[in-house]
């Protein structure tokens, strides 16, 4: 790790203040990977500016829509306890990572940093949440833009997370043997106008819906329907634990999985 | 009725209190008066020639104290290799120079090139980052038999090619072994890759150098399985330090499954800068550093065929196979691929004829060595999963195919160089039968197959050479040691008793079991007596712990060093009961006259040892104090059946494992609770080599499983509930205890037995499937599946 400042502002207006001081600035949310970064002396942040105590970023709640509202600081295990009333969600963050991880990572931070493999992402995406920042409010279809990339701009910070309630949803991980980050990741959920099937850990392009899913399971929301449903390997992630087409064949038996799981 | 002490007691481990509430005294616990911080500098390329290291800078950079290259080294010895292999042709191996920092070239990732001395870890660690590297990159010699091509790039340029060995054995039988197999009625062939691991022990290694200018003497605190061996190979050939001047202590050591066995250059370097500095001069490996710098493990490649009469008997075994050495040769290596291996190669069974040929070959990784079983657990796999496959062609039972071929006899001697004193390995597959359930498993599969999963029963038997080593024998098989072990037996004015022991514990448990023995021995209670280990200061000159060899051949020393004591004891109370020496029994902690009421206790007569007042002095010394040194007379070979029982998901290809049944023979069992606990660690670190870790080079040479987020270490829940039995034991039949040895067994038993049932499973799926390479990752059996379709 190299010697940095930290800052633990109580604001909002404080956080963004701090964070357009200087290039050098860095948003740090429950710390769960750029901590590790920083311990490689992969990164070099003059300062961090710590988002972990702000109260308006934290908490769960229900707005007039109906959504479930969580605060971008809002750790994965308050998600587990505090969002019963989305319990496809809930579920999700229960798998995310160990309870160590769960205590101290954040839904905004995961969110921000969109790693190709966890979790979060596929929630967002597969539920069409809404991503509301300092500035502006970003559909989840237009936030993710790829590994590790996403619709925020330098300094904008994630405040909040509104996710539509579906009917029935449900997430099903198949797990890298050693990190046991998603070696790919199905989240399903289905709507009154139609399912939303969002797949992470697969593809070299991050998070992404699979509409031919989607299509097959909004005419008949059953593993049947997308039984014969395939995916090519090309565009997935080869690595030491596993080729593209096998990431390609993990996507449709998690898929018809998840399906199953949300009865 | 279990017993509340002493042999055969499930004793709880005393240190675990330590331990378990953090009060232990790790080698990284121990921080010195005035004491700097050294930062390795390492190569991130596989193999490169240094044209220039530029220190200009970062010996500017504050706090800096000095920065040492390998131009400081030039004169320092090699890190000196234990063991010297013949060839097939005479010819000893090839033994590069290995130097304490890189000279001239690196030869892996993570061979250290600069050593930089600070005030701080950070301060150094800054200084590394400005240091100029001008090193001209190199192709890198990864794939063992591309390295043994003629124009191969050579890892070492002084030496003809990157072979460092032929080894041959027995080479006399190679050509009788290759008729059997020519007029067999059968040959079954495989080829088989035993994946190379990463040790991972739970506490990095770490090393602090101190040096005391008024005595001239030398220390280094290190993270050790044999505090002794590193002061003999550091002080004798790389340092030129006697042994009178060096102190090398090894405190509580936090796991090393063998990887804590090697002389390090970072131990050198600690122990050097110490003097040079005259400061204490401390490093503490991170975990992204053990990935790079401990001896790796395992990384042979092989074909094996087994000949086969027309009744099933098996006539001949011939393997070949290379062994990666990595860049340089690690203390123990070149004993691994050979004669831990090669001597193993008959297993169970009473095959007449057995060639072995080991190829061991320089690359550029991180240098290999032993590692939980070192070199059984590549022979049982080699031959357990032909054995299996043998059976699937043949359409014979497994287990009966076993049976037939069993070794029943006892002596026995092998084609291949060693002599099994005693086992019984009906009787353990017996005991495997009925405690595995397996007549319930067809219910089972078919109770799997209705979820669409694949259930597969893999059974395997295995034998393993142990209580390394007899000196004799292991000094004709190129042992630049001797391998026998000591005990210091000091007892106390007032009846307690301290042992001294060359054996250390590195979470094995021996200050729990070793005074079990003692206590046992003289009836007193086992809290009476402690284990001192760990410091040449006050242990005597002992060989340390691998090869499960500590209560076999440590355990020993301690007991003929006990009986010394208890024979001098005995004169004592004769004298105080002015009775016959002859006339004295020993029993619960009293000695009395026989067919009298007489008697005196142990503290009694201890102390009569120390004030000798009423004392036999023309006949006896006063005090209380002996040491023994004990030389096996031969290995000691525990043996065991093991049975798995797993679930494949077809369209995963996600393997679990439903139960696991052993069946060993540790001969005598002095603690059952801590070989049920050394079973059960054994039986994780196999099943975690055969179904999750898998250290994987690219063809650059750089680490693809650097770190925990790709290297997969076994987890509790990858684990079954384990049945384990280990009451068939033959005792041993030359040690005084009849003990073998219980650490490597479940390392070397586990990972064909998992293999046989993954292939059995994906068998039972109608797929024509003879082989998956380790680990079995979900990845590879669903690729394998879809290939054999």
């Amino acid at each position: 790790m190299y010697a940095f400042d930290i800052e633990r502002p109580t604001t909002l207006a404080d956080a963004v203040k701090l964070l357009a001081a200087s290039d050098e600035h860095q948003a740090l949310g429950g710390g769960q990977t750029l901590i590790p970064t920083l311990k490689q002396r992969l990164a070099m942040p003059e300062t961090l500016v710590s988002l972990t105590a702000i109260d308006e970023l934290k908490g769960i709640c229900q707005d007039d829509a109906g959504r479930i509202c969580i605060g971008a600081a809002t750790t994965h295990d308050e998600v587990v306890k505090g969002a019963g009333d989305y319990p496809g969600l809930a579920a999700l963050a229960g798998q995310i990572g160990d309870p160590a991880v769960r205590n101290r990572g954040t839904i905004g931070g995961s969110l921000a940093n969109n790693d190709p493999s966890a979790c979060y992402p596929a929630a967002a995406l597969g539920s069409g949440a809404t991503i509301v920042t300092n500035k502006r409010e970003i559909a989840a279809d237009d936030y993710f833009q790829g590994m590790f990339t996403t619709a925020l701009d330098e300094g904008e910070i994630i405040t909040e997370v509104k996710f539509p309630v579906p009917q029935k949803a449900a997430y099903m991980k198949f797990e890298q043997p050693a990190s046991r980050f998603a070696l790919v990741g199905a989240f399903v959920a289905q709507y009154a106008d139609g399912v939303r099937v969002a797949i992470t850990g697969a593809s070299e392009e991050g998070v992404f819906r699979w509409s031919e899913a989607e299509a097959a399971l909004g005419a008949n929301f059953s593993p049947d329907a997308i039984e014969d449903l395939t995916l090519s390997g090309d565009g997935m992630i080869a690595d030491l634990h596993g080729s593209g087409d096998y990431r390609a064949n993990l996507v449709a038996v998690m898929t018809k999985r998840a399906v199953a799981a949300a009865g | 009725m279990p017993k509340d002490g002493g042999i055969g007691a499930s004793s709880k481990r005393r240190e675990d209190a330590r331990f378990l509430t953090g009060i232990g005294n790790y080698t990284d616990d121990i921080n010195l008066h005035g004491q700097a911080y050294v930062h390795f500098l390492r190569s991130d390329v596989a193999h490169g020639k240094i044209n220039g290291i530029d220190t200009s800078t970062a010996e500017s950079m504050p706090g800096v104290i000095r920065i040492f290259t390998g131009k400081d080294f030039e004169t320092a010895g090699s890190i000196p290799c234990g063991w010297q292999v013949t060839d097939r042709f005479g010819e000893v191996m090839k033994e590069p120079r290995h130097p304490i920092l890189a000279e001239g070239k690196v030869r892996h990732v993570g061979d250290p090139i600069a050593a930089i001395v600070a005030e701080t870890r950070e301060q150094a660690r800054d200084a590394a980052e400005a240091i100029e590297l001008d090193i001209e990159d190199l192709p890198a010699v990864i794939d063992m038999k591309a390295a043994l091509e003629d124009g191969s790039t050579k890892v070492h340029d002084d030496l003809s090619d990157n072979l460092c060995f032929d080894w041959g054995f027995v080479e006399e039988n190679k050509q009788a072994v290759d008729d059997a197999i020519k007029s067999a009625a059968h040959v079954t062939t495989l080829e088989l890759v035993n994946n190379r691991l990463v040790p991972n022990a739970m506490e990095p290694r770490v090393a602090v150098g101190d040096f005391n200018r008024g005595t001239g003497e030398h220390t280094l605190y290190t993270t050790s399985q044999n505090p002794h061996v590193i002061r003999l190979l550091m002080g004798a050939f790389v340092l030129n330090i006697p042994e009178h001047k060096l102190r090398v202590v090894a405190p509580d050591v936090g796991g090393g499954f063998g990887s804590k066995i090697y002389h390090y250059a970072e131990e050198a370097f600690c122990t050097y800068a110490a003097r040079e500095l005259n400061r204490p001069v401390k490093w503490t490996c991170t975990r992204s550093e053990a990935f790079l710098s401990d001896a790796q493990a395992r990384d042979h490649v092989t074909k094996i065929e087994l000949a086969l009469d027309a009744d099933n008997n098996f006539t001949a075994v011939r393997t070949e196979t290379y062994a990666n050495m990595g860049a340089y040769l690690s203390t123990f290596a070149p004993s691994i691929p050979t004669w831990l291996h090669g001597t193993l190669m008959a297993g169970n069974y009473k095959t007449p004829l057995v060639y072995v040929n080991v190829k061991a070959v320089f690359t550029n990784t991180v240098p290999v060595d032993a590692y939980r079983g070192a070199g059984r657990p590549e022979a049982t796999y080699q031959l357990e999963r032909v054995i299996d496959k043998a059976a699937r062609e043949l359409g014979v039972d497994p287990i009966a195919l076993r049976r037939q071929n069993f070794i029943t006899e006892f002596p026995y001697a092998t084609p291949v160089a060693v002599e099994y004193d005693s086992g019984d390995f009906n009787r353990l597959m017996d005991k495997l039968e009925a405690n595995a359930d397996f007549d319930g498993f067809a219910a089972r599969r078919a109770e799997n197959e209705k979820t669409g999963k694949l259930r597969g029963l893999g059974i395997n038997c295995f034998i393993e050479a142990c209580g390394i080593a007899p000196s004799h024998l292991v000094g004709q098989l190129g042992a630049r040691a001797g391998l026998y072990e000591s005990a210091t037996v000091r007892v106390n004015a007032t009846g307690g008793i301290t042992v001294m022991t060359g054996s250390h514990s590195h979470g094995q448990g021996h200050e729990t079991v070793f005074p079990q023995v003692v206590a046992d021995m003289i009836g007193i209670d086992e809290s009476m007596i402690e284990i001192e280990h760990g410091d040449t200061a006050n242990t005597p000159m002992g060989m340390g712990t691998y090869g499960s060899r500590s209560i076999a051949v440590g355990g020993s020393a301690m007991v003929r060093a006990t009986e010394k004591i208890i024979n001098k004891a005995r004169k004592i109370a004769a004298h105080l009961m002015e009775a016959a020496e002859a006339d004295i029994e020993l029993k619960d902690g009293q000695f009395t006259v026989a067919g009298t009421d007489k008697s005196v206790a142990w503290g009694d007569v201890t102390l009569a040892a120390y004030v000798p007042h009423n004392y036999p002095l023309e006949d006896i010394e006063p005090g209380l104090e002996e040491t023994a040194f004990y030389d096996p007379n031969n290995f000691t070979y525990p043996a065991g059946a093991y049975a798995c029982e797993v679930e494949v998901d077809p369209e995963t290809g996600r393997v679990t494992i439903e139960r696991f049944t052993t069946a060993d023979d540790f001969g005598n069992v002095v603690n059952p609770m801590i070989v049920d606990g050394q079973v059960h660690g054994g039986l994780a670190q196999g099943i975690g080599q055969a179904l999750l870790e898998n250290c994987s080079y690219d063809e650059n040479g750089q680490l693809l499983s650097a770190s925990y987020m790709d290297y997969a270490m076994p987890r509790a829940d990858d684990m079954p509930f384990f049945t384990v039995d280990h009451s068939n034991g033959t005792p041993c039949a030359h040690n005084p205890l009849g003990v073998k040895g219980c650490g490597e067994a479940g390392a070397i038993g586990s990972c064909p037995t998992v293999i046989n049932a993954v292939v059995d499973a994906v068998q039972s799926g109608g797929i024509n499937l003879d082989h998956i390479d380790m680990p079995v990752t979900p990845g590879r059996v669903w690729q394998a599946i879809q290939s054999a379709k």
